[in-house]
């Protein structure tokens, strides 16, 4: 048999302080970035925030900044522009307040036709989103998240018992503030695409903690007399292996997406990847952390019947 | 043992092959297979979302607001001739806001005379006001629901009328909530136009231009906001050779004497003088007297035909026209008139539509993405199963082998299912494929600990796929989870990426629970095997 990794005695458990801290961090880091949503100051899809945006092909490579320039000759607004990999290609982004004139898609196509001379270009697609959408669908993403935090609690509480549940819940919810946070950071656009993606990498990464859970509830049953975090340490290199490759297998076709998906899936891809690092993490360091610290905060109680 | 072996197999081998046949048509060269395959089996092609295809979606919301006010207004209109019919005098009447009408009756007396006329009117209430001449009726809140909701019913069918003239394959017309209006195009070469058909109101009216719109005086009055009773100005607004927009105001009289509800047909004609393209319409019976009777009362005045308030041309009328036959003309391009002409055979809006979102995806777009999309998924395919080989063997080409089924079997569902593959959906299907191992690794690694304890190979089998088959079952349920939430809440291509996932997990745990364990209990009754290739 290959192993990755052979018998591991890593104690995990008692590095769980460092792994509190880097924890914190990105926890706030994520908390800062949902903040920086909330008060509107995150860069989020036009979807979200209504706008216009067009993606062109030009005749050939072409230099962003003639395009900016071009632009702010036809005195349109403040606009997000991207190049592709493919440098004849551009994305022009406008958002919302300013995209309430009238077909701003013209506008753009004639200040580039006009301050732009000689080179043509073709319009390969194009979103022109009002704002009573996104109003729509900011409302629709949130509620997609709270049901899903909602459907894993009472999922795992039901399988395991309500610390575990509680425990995966949040180790979740620090999966996707900290890909939210590093998203944020980033500048990336804040589309539905990546809301996808961190729902998505909820799941998952619950998947991976599961695996663990799973481990330390056979290991509670049959090694009762080993302190806590002897055991879920004992647990966690039990299936240290199995975690790894696991995540592994996703994380290559994540990858693969990054790398060679395209534009549209970049983000996304990008979230996911991260989120699988984060979410292996999270099962170890997080979760299973959790429990330590929970059991030995009751400790202190008066002994309570163990399931 | 043996003989359940051999039903799994066969069910393996039934739905593996009841997957191919409908994944057959979406591969290139099915159209060698003879015309009974296309007709009898599965021939439809796997169903490309509009980021993949190339095309336009629009979401329309319908301004239902303004037809309850239209037919507000229709009611005071009703309402001034049965009064006019009893010889009731009417001081004033006219709509408030948006389902409100206040009249007012110059002889008190007439009162309940004209109580008893409005009681014919089932669907206003009315109500008295502190001045007793006056009246307020309100619109049954049941008639305005009533309005709001046939509005929008007949503004998509108004809106599929123009759309099936227009010719796209496939055109999607479906409401979305209580206004809006959801428009799928794919694969249309022309989206400005289809823009602008299926956005146009398209109410056609016909109005006398009141003859005092060439005195001076009073035109300069009209303009600056003094209008003689029943009047209104309206523009012709023309664009010459050059682009340059001319408006030029008409006083009209107000009363719209025909619209295009009228019409039974409307066809594009060339004109033989200057070859330029012209509508030709034809009234029914009852328009055409109308417009009969119109004509011959008014020859040597002139007949504006408007359309959205904007007069496209106010010819003089040189005689009384019996044959219900009319013409609009104009400087158009043969499309103008031909969109022209679709639009007033498919008939007006009955209230207007506000395009709210457009997304269009030219076709080198979506080609564009389906190629990468495909080349991730196969790459990463390919990594992934290169790593099961090289770190499980021969189990690892068993679990490859699952992998294989699992995945015909999921883009056979989406074609069973007339699911639509969108971008992020191919991205599902990429990640189910590292997902969908992963079930196998759960046993994989079960079985090696079991092993690494002593036991033999077919004990480490029965034991691992016991113990790991409730933490599959777990991990499958959750990631189901988020995907059903995300095909709730999610749009179109969103929806795409939650069928993929769900369908992908679901097939997975068939797949990895009956699949590779038949496979390996195959192996193990073979030969007694002493070790495992694990």
């Amino acid at each position: 048999m290959i192993e990755l990794l052979g018998k591991t005695k890593i104690d995990f458990m008692g590095k769980r302080y460092y792994a509190f801290a880097l924890s914190g961090i990105l926890v706030l880091l994520g908390l800062f970035g949902l903040l920086q949503i909330l008060r509107g100051h995150a860069n989020m899809g036009i979807e979200f925030s209504g706008g216009t945006a067009v993606q062109l092909k030009f005749d050939g490579p072409v230099e962003v900044g003639k395009v900016r320039e071009a632009l702010a000759k036809a005195n349109l607004p403040e606009s997000n522009l991207q190049q592709f990999s493919d440098t004849s290609r551009v994305l022009i982004r406008v958002k919302k307040e300013f995209a309430e004139q009238a077909r701003m898609l013209d506008q753009i196509q004639a200040a580039l036709k006009q301050h732009l001379s000689g080179r043509g270009f073709v319009v390969e697609g194009s979103d022109e989103i009002g704002p009573a959408i996104g109003k729509g669908l900011r409302k629709a993403a949130a509620w997609a998240v709270i049901i899903s935090i909602i459907g894993i609690l009472v999922y795992v509480a039901w399988r395991f018992e309500f610390r575990f549940g509680v425990a995966a819940t949040i180790a979740t919810f620090h999966d996707v503030l900290a890909i939210l946070g590093v998203m944020v950071l980033l500048g990336k656009e804040i589309t539905l695409l990546v809301v996808t993606a961190l729902l998505t990498l909820a799941g998952y990464s619950l998947t991976d903690t599961i695996v663990v859970f799973d481990r330390i509830r056979e290991n509670l049953r049959s090694r009762r007399k080993d302190p806590l975090h002897v055991l879920i340490n004992f647990s966690i290199n039990e299936v240290l292996s199995r975690t790894i490759v696991t995540s592994l297998t996703v994380f290559l076709a994540s990858l693969s997406l990054f790398f060679l998906g395209g534009e549209v899936l970049h983000d996304f891809s990008l979230g996911m990847s991260l989120g699988i690092i984060v979410g292996t993490y999270s099962s170890i360091f997080v979760a299973s952390a959790l429990l330590v610290e929970w059991h030995a905060q009751v400790r202190t109680k008066p002994a309570r019947k163990r399931r | 043992m043996k003989k359940t072996i051999k039903w799994r197999a066969i069910l393996l081998a039934f739905t593996t092959a009841l997957a191919l046949f409908y994944v057959l048509p979406s591969l290139p060269g099915f159209d060698v297979f003879p015309t009974w395959w296309q007709e009898h089996l599965p021939h439809e092609k796997l169903k490309l979302g509009l980021d993949l295809q190339g095309g336009m979606h629009l979401v329309l919301e319908v301004d239902a607001d303004r037809a309850v006010e239209n037919a507000t207004e229709r009611w005071a209109g009703e309402i001034k001739s049965a009064f006019g019919k009893e010889k009731i005098s009417l001081e004033k009447i006219a709509r408030e806001g948006q389902d409100r009408i206040l009249l007012r009756i110059s002889k008190p007396e007439q009162r309940d005379t004209a109580s008893k006329v409005l009681s014919d009117f089932g669907v206003l209430d009315v109500s008295p006001t502190a001045d007793p001449s006056e009246m307020l009726l309100t619109l049954k809140p049941k008639e305005t629901k009533r309005l709001k909701e046939y509005a929008v019913r007949q503004c998509l069918e108004t809106i599929r009328n123009r759309v099936d003239q227009f010719g796209v394959s496939e055109p999607q017309i479906v409401p979305e909530g209580e206004r809006r209006i959801v428009v799928q195009l794919p694969g249309i070469k022309e989206p400005q136009r289809a823009v602008e058909l299926i956005g146009k109101t398209a109410l056609l009216e016909f109005k006398l231009v009141d003859e005092r719109t060439n005195d001076g005086k009073v035109m300069q009055e009209a303009l600056a906001g003094h209008l003689p009773p029943d009047t209104e100005i309206l523009y012709q607004r023309t664009t010459d050779a050059k682009g340059n927009i001319s408006s030029i105001p008409f006083l009209m009289q107000k009363k719209t004497l025909l619209t295009g509800d009228s019409i039974t047909s409307a066809e594009v004609q060339i004109g033989t003088e200057l070859n330029e393209p012209y509508v030709s319409l034809e009234f029914d019976r009852v328009g055409g007297k109308i417009f009969s009777d119109i004509t011959g009362a008014n020859v040597a005045r002139r007949l504006a035909i408007i359309l959205d308030n904007n007069i496209y041309s106010a010819p003089r009328i040189n005689e009384k026209i019996p044959s219900g036959k009319a013409q609009i003309t104009g400087r158009f391009t043969m499309e103008e008139a031909r969109d022209l002409a679709i639009v007033l055979r498919a008939g007006a809006l009955p209230a207007p539509v506000r395009i709210i979102a457009n997304v269009t995806v030219g076709p080198s777009l979506g080609q564009d993405s389906i190629s990468k999309g495909l080349r991730a998924t196969l790459v990463g395919a390919a990594l992934v199963v290169t790593f099961m080989i090289f770190y499980y063997r021969l189990s690892g080409v068993v679990a490859d082998f699952a992998l294989l089924l699992n995945i015909i079997m999921l883009i056979g569902a989406l074609s069973w299912f007339r699911a639509t593959l969108t971008l992020p959906g191919i991205a599902g299907i990429a990640l189910t494929i590292g997902m969908a191992v992963d079930s196998n690794v759960l046993m994989f690694e079960r079985i090696r600990e079991e092993l690494r304890l002593g036991k033999t190979p077919r004990s480490a089998i029965d034991t691992g796929y016991n113990k790991a088959f409730l933490t599959i079952l777990d991990s499958h349920v959750t990631t189901l989870i988020t995907a059903v939430v995300l095909f709730q809440f999610g749009t179109g291509p969103i929806k795409g990426f939650a069928v993929s996932l769900s369908l992908g997990v679901l097939i997975n745990l068939y797949t990895a629970l009956v699949g590779t364990k038949t496979v390996f209990d195959w192996m193990t009754t073979r030969s007694d095997m002493k070790t495992l290739s694990i």
